[in-house]
């Protein structure tokens, strides 16, 4: 049992990662020497060498192209993208080829990458630095797509994102790369990569979240309760493909849903969770699944960017919108 | 300002060893010594490349393809790089490489999948070395770099080559395959079949300067060859691959050459190009220029000729029988490979669809 913070979890995972498969690489701008903005990859250049953590040039499609030429290879590449507005030179790369390479090839070629995009914002960053591009990904068939919410998770899931054989865009929740909790390093891990989470259990609504909204959602969930209403979070952990069938109990259990992203709300993850929780829960649903979430604007600059975050109170609100349909 | 051709010509610096008229001619840099069958060998693979694309011009022409990427005129560029590569290389091509895969012993049906609609790619890459075509234009020249970076890393004795043309050359993907290779000294070798077009544009519309002085600015070697010439080709990418293997980096080919077809069965180039552009391609012939130089020396005579001519025949025919005969895929497979391990989501679609399609024979029962 260790203290780990999230971003320190994942240092321990990706290096438990190195060990036990000598194809394993990390390359991304900065992971090597500095071992990352965030220090995700600390030490790991130190101790497996800069042929296996790579200090690429300053281009992501470059990475992520170059990275699927090493796994056509049989390498396993973990690409970080610094930040989340930086994803996007190498969005072909991923939709195009990353995406449909086991697809086109009958399944003769497999892409077993994994790309880490910090996400999320409420960290007072300048532009670009903040945003939540979840949704593109999920949206992409061929991709799969987690976030982890805490330093367990974050330990466990990256381990198990590499080690999968298909592509796998891991959000990390960058504001709460600081979070620590105590994390059982040894055994195996409490749940796989595609279950979704109940992080709170409750009676009276389900409020459905992920990544760093977790956090937030517990939060309301705990000042809730003061007012006497029993909130259920469940912690989605998989986004591509989701685990329906907690989420479906759930809100069958409660007859509320109510679903919490930082992602801009329009054609959203959070709008495909509110289409199929409605047609699969129709009949136990007591009222109309609401979403909180950033709005249909780009990320605002961050003297007002709690302003555009999902907080407590807007949480709450839906809760007692819901509650009192 | 009016943009100014730039490349009027091939220019002093081409490489050339077979003259267009069939004479042979030394170069002080690239030197080929081949032996008689060897030089006959080039020729019924130009002869038969050229036939697998006129046979497959016809399947399309006929509605069994519903589209061809024609190589016609740049037999020479693909037999020269194809041969060039040894069993252990690797081939990242583009969509037109129907040449370089005959060299590497890719069954020709097996390019028709894609044009046919039945498949996205009929092959295993690692059967051949020899990767799916890439149809976004310049991606797989990553690929291949990504590739050659793995191979550094195996201790491979292996090289790569990338297959793109002029317009590629403007892709950001190209230009950071330059810079990857450059940096890391990745072993492969950029191959570019410079046609002159890019469906309608010109190669002034992609470049200011002869595509391969760029090499120079990544900071490894370009060299400019006769794309008509096989055995220059030959040569200069032996050379490249004998670099790449030996640690030395990356290089640049330039294959000047002419795309004397369409850009795909789906376009008109009377709408952008002059005949007399195409006449004088035709003198430079890359097949004539070979049985000129082939008969002029007593290396064959018009028993070969006619005997690869049968081989053609013989080609073409397996062509078209194992067209006809490629399946039409099963509905149902069309949620077939999307991840190596499944998916709820798409086990939950798959049954659906099933079900679906299965309450239409119920019905007629």
């Amino acid at each position: 049992m260790a203290t780990l913070t999230l971003g320190k979890a994942l240092n321990e995972g990706l290096r438990k990662s190195m060990e036990t498969d000598s194809k394993v690489l990390i390359m991304g701008e900065d992971v090597g020497r500095l071992g990352g903005v965030f220090r995700v990859t600390d030490g790991l250049q130190k101790d497996f060498g800069e042929d296996r953590v790579i200090d690429t040039p300053l281009a992501e499609s470059g990475i992520i192209g170059t990275a699927v030429g090493l796994a056509i290879r049989g390498f396993r590449p973990v690409c970080e993208i610094q930040f989340d507005g930086f994803v996007f030179p190498a969005f072909d790369q991923i939709v195009s080829q990353v995406a449909k390479m086991h697809y086109r090839s009958a399944g003769h070629v497999k892409l077993p990458i994994t790309i880490r995009i910090p996400f999320g914002g409420g960290i007072g960053a300048v532009e670009h630095h903040s945003e939540s591009p979840e949704s593109y990904f999920c949206h992409t068939p061929g991709l799969k797509v987690v976030s982890c919410s805490n330093p367990v998770d974050a330990y466990w899931m990256i381990q198990q994102a590499v080690a999968s054989d298909d592509p796998i865009v891991f959000f990390e929740p960058k504001r709460r790369y600081w979070d620590k909790a105590d994390v059982d390093t040894a055994g195996a891990a409490p749940l796989s990569l595609w279950d979704a989470n109940v992080a709170r259990e409750g009676s009276q609504a389900t409020v459905i979240t992920y990544g760093p909204s977790v956090k937030t959602c517990l939060e309301a969930a705990a000042a809730a309760q003061q007012e006497g209403q029993d909130l259920e979070v469940i912690d989605l952990r998989s986004l591509s493909p989701i685990d329906w069938e907690a989420v479906f109990t759930s809100v069958r259990k409660t007859g509320h849903a109510i679903v919490v992203a930082e992602a801009p709300v329009y054609a959203s993850l959070s709008a495909e969770v509110a289409a199929r929780v409605t047609e699969r829960c129709f009949y136990e649903l007591e009222a109309p699944v609401l979403r909180v979430t950033g709005f249909s604007t780009p990320y605002p600059t961050s003297r007002i960017e709690e302003d555009y975050l999902p907080d407590l109170d807007r949480i709450l609100d839906a809760v007692d919108r819901s509650l009192a349909f | 300002m009016a943009v100014q051709s730039v490349q009027p010509s091939e220019g002093p610096e081409l490489v050339q060893l077979l003259t267009p008229e069939g004479e042979r001619v030394e170069h002080p840099d690239y030197s080929l010594d081949l032996t008689f069958g060897e030089y006959r060998d080039l020729y019924r693979d130009l002869v038969m490349v050229r036939r697998i694309d006129t046979e497959a011009t016809a399947l399309q022409r006929q509605g069994e393809l519903g589209l061809w990427a024609s190589l016609l005129g740049q037999e020479a560029a693909q037999v020269g790089a194809g041969r060039a590569l040894l069993s252990q290389d690797f081939a990242f091509p583009t969509y037109r490489e129907h040449g370089v895969a005959y060299c590497k012993g890719v069954d020709p049906v097996t390019l028709l999948g894609l044009f046919r609609g039945v498949n996205q790619g009929g092959w295993n890459p690692y059967d051949k070395g020899f990767q799916l075509y890439t149809i976004v234009i310049g991606s797989q020249t990553l690929h291949a770099t990504g590739y050659a970076m793995g191979l550094q890393r195996d201790g491979s004795d292996g090289a790569v080559m990338a297959f793109f043309g002029d317009g590629a050359s403007s892709q950001g993907d190209v230009n950071e395959a330059f810079v990857w290779s450059s940096v890391f000294q990745a072993p492969v070798v950029f191959f570019c079949q410079n046609n002159q077009w890019a469906i309608s544009e010109p190669l002034e519309r992609q470049s200011r300067i002869p595509l391969y002085q760029r090499a120079l600015g990544f900071g490894f070697p370009g060299v400019r060859v006769d794309g008509n010439d096989v055995l220059a080709v030959l040569a200069v990418a032996r050379d490249a691959l004998a670099r790449a293997r030996e640690g030395s980096g990356p290089t640049l080919i330039e294959a000047f050459t002419y795309r004397m077809g369409p850009h795909t069965t789906s376009d008109d180039p009377t709408r952008y190009r002059l005949a007399a552009e195409l006449e004088t391609w035709k003198l430079k012939d890359p097949i004539e220029r070979m049985k000129a130089y082939l008969s002029r020396n007593g290396m064959a005579d018009g028993d070969f000729f006619a005997q690869v001519d049968a081989e053609a025949d013989a080609l073409a025919a397996h062509i078209r029988a194992g067209c006809l005969s490629l399946p039409d895929p099963d509905p149902l497979t069309l949620f077939d490979h999307v991840y190596a391990g499944g998916s709820s989501l798409l086990e939950e679609e798959r049954e659906q669809v099933a079900a679906y399609l299965a309450s239409f024979e119920e019905a007629v029962h």
